[in-house]
């Protein structure tokens, strides 16, 4: 158990790609950064649990400490604060299962783009993955056309119970009574077991223009507020990136986390504070922006043809 | 009782379902970027073979299922009871018709078994990987056939028929892969 678990060689290929995504942002003059990976406060999305770490300093006094699941809030900070166009390439910890595909704690690249649309951050995102899988050109297509193409369901007018007459008649197991799950856990369930095997397996999908009930810190779309300028990218049967064009409306950033937070107590979960500084940096003003985050270790299973996240780790979570 | 949660779910892994104990087949924790975690399992209830794909949300707990493979030889039938015994311990245990279903025309005496035991029953009898049967009936190949094309049909002295090579005749012994049913070779003299 004391050795690792990826080959050296792969090792050595890990090591590689991140001097190519490198080269790649410091040829178009974006920043590496460094934020902290212990932070003050933690994340309220629904299905993300942080890892949280006492910090005790003196007899009376102990602090709740949260690792990070992204490092969005504190580069979102720098870039109120003026820094520009950032990138970093960051561990990031959340607190749930391992599996194939799975570490609890893993390596995220995440960049921001000053001035870009989420049209001009998806050509960036698929330059990059043409450089580092030598893959050909990215397929694009709207969350509501996939949908369409392979259910016949419009997510964005179907009533859950439509959703739910689905799986039955697909024969998709769930995972709870339907009662229990929300609209979003059905088109999840749908998206996973139906979408997801059939889109991306030739070259990378990328699937745009989420419903806003899934917006995140995504804007909504100007023409059409049903979705949100989110989008995510897919390969092989692997999510591989999400990226926003980003929320800058603190008003609205803070109903939303005030949203997840009544979400959160519904199903049983504590309630998180929200992020103070990081509020604070919105009210101070984040530029318009688009930013992503990107699975490193994914992208190195694709770029390897691995079947599992250990076999590009050097010690996944029961050799750490 | 002793419960499993799906943190800990893997091949090969007994677990009661609905009543009946389970053996999973494969697992694969799934968490959708903002969605809900779950696994997705592909399970075999281990009474009636049924192999089915289910969801969990992870976290979940059931209860584990007393399950164990032993390897047994197999002895005799009384009409109503397969009996096997345990060549180290020479303990004997019998299991019924329902345990045994289709295997059973592949127990050959002194063939070592894997029998599946719940709660110290048999409920599974799986016979080994390949066996050798004689061939008790089949019809004479044709002058002259050498490898053969689609083959003939052969009853073995078990009852099961499988397809063999026009070469192959009554009396002689042949080699069967019992999970496909298939002719492998000729037994080796």
């Amino acid at each position: 158990m004391w050795q690792p678990t990826a080959p050296l060689d792969n090792l050595r290929k890990r090591a590689a790609l991140l001097t190519a995504i490198r080269d790649f942002f410091s040829e178009r003059n974006v920043l590496e950064v460094d934020t902290p990976r212990l932070s003050n406060s933690g994340v309220t999305d629904v299905h993300l649990d942080n890892f949280t770490v006492a910090f005790e300093h003196g007899s009376h006094n102990q602090q709740k400490l949260y690792l990070q699941t992204s490092p969005e809030y504190a580069m979102k900070r720098l870039l109120a604060a003026g820094s520009g166009c950032i990138y970093q390439i960051t561990p990031a910890f959340r607190h749930e299962g391992a599996g194939r595909l799975h570490n609890p704690e893993f390596t995220l690249l995440e960049w921001y783009r000053v001035g870009f649309t989420m049209p001009m951050l998806i050509d960036e995102v698929k330059a990059l993955l043409m450089t580092t899988l030598h893959c050909s050109e990215p397929k694009q297509i709207t969350y509501q056309q996939a949908f369409l193409t392979h259910t016949g369901l419009d997510p964005l007018s179907v009533k859950k119970d439509g959703l739910a007459r689905y799986c039955v008649a697909n024969n998709i197991p769930l995972y709870d009574d339907e009662n229990k799950l929300s609209h979003d856990d059905l088109l999840q369930m749908i998206f996973s077991w139906v979408i997801e095997p059939v889109i991306g397996r030739e070259v990378p999908c990328v699937v745009t223009h989420f419903p806003s009930s899934q917006a995140a810190l995504a804007r909504l779309t100007e023409d059409d507020p049903r979705t949100a300028e989110r989008f995510e990218v897919y390969y092989k049967g692997i999510e591989l990136a999400n990226g926003f064009d980003e929320l800058t409306d603190i008003h609205v950033q803070k109903e939303r986390f005030e949203g997840d937070n009544e979400k959160r107590l519904k199903i049983g979960k504590p309630s998180i504070p929200l992020d103070q500084h990081f509020l604070s940096a919105l009210q101070a003003g984040l530029p318009a922006c688009a930013g992503v985050a990107l699975g490193i270790d994914r992208l190195l299973m694709l770029a390897l043809e691995a079947s599992c996240i250990d076999e590009v780790l050097s010690f996944p979570i029961p050799r750490a | 009782m002793a419960t499993v949660s799906t943190n800990e779910f893997k091949g090969g892994l007994k677990l009661m379902l609905d009543g009946e104990p389970c053996t999973i087949l494969e697992n694969e924790y799934v968490k959708p970027g903002k969605g809900q975690a779950f696994n997705r399992v592909k399970i075999r209830k281990l009474i009636s073979g049924k192999v089915l794909e289910k969801t969990f949300k992870s976290g979940e707990s059931f209860e584990a299922a007393d399950v164990m493979d032993t390897e047994l030889a197999y002895l005799y039938t009384d009409g109503e009871f397969y009996h096997f015994m345990n060549n180290d311990t020479f303990e004997q245990i019998a299991a019924d018709e329902k345990a045994v279903g289709d295997n059973l025309k592949w127990l050959v005496e002194n063939d070592v078994c894997t029998i599946t035991l719940w709660n110290g029953s048999p409920i599974a009898v799986t016979p080994p990987n390949f066996v050798e049967l004689e061939i008790t009936e089949t019809d004479p190949g044709l002058k002259g056939d050498t490898a053969g094309t689609g083959g003939k049909p052969a009853t073995l002295s078990t009852g099961a028929v499988v397809r063999v090579p026009l070469f192959v005749q009554t009396g002689e012994v042949i080699k069967v892969d019992t999970r496909s049913g298939e002719y492998v070779s000729r037994a080796q003299k």
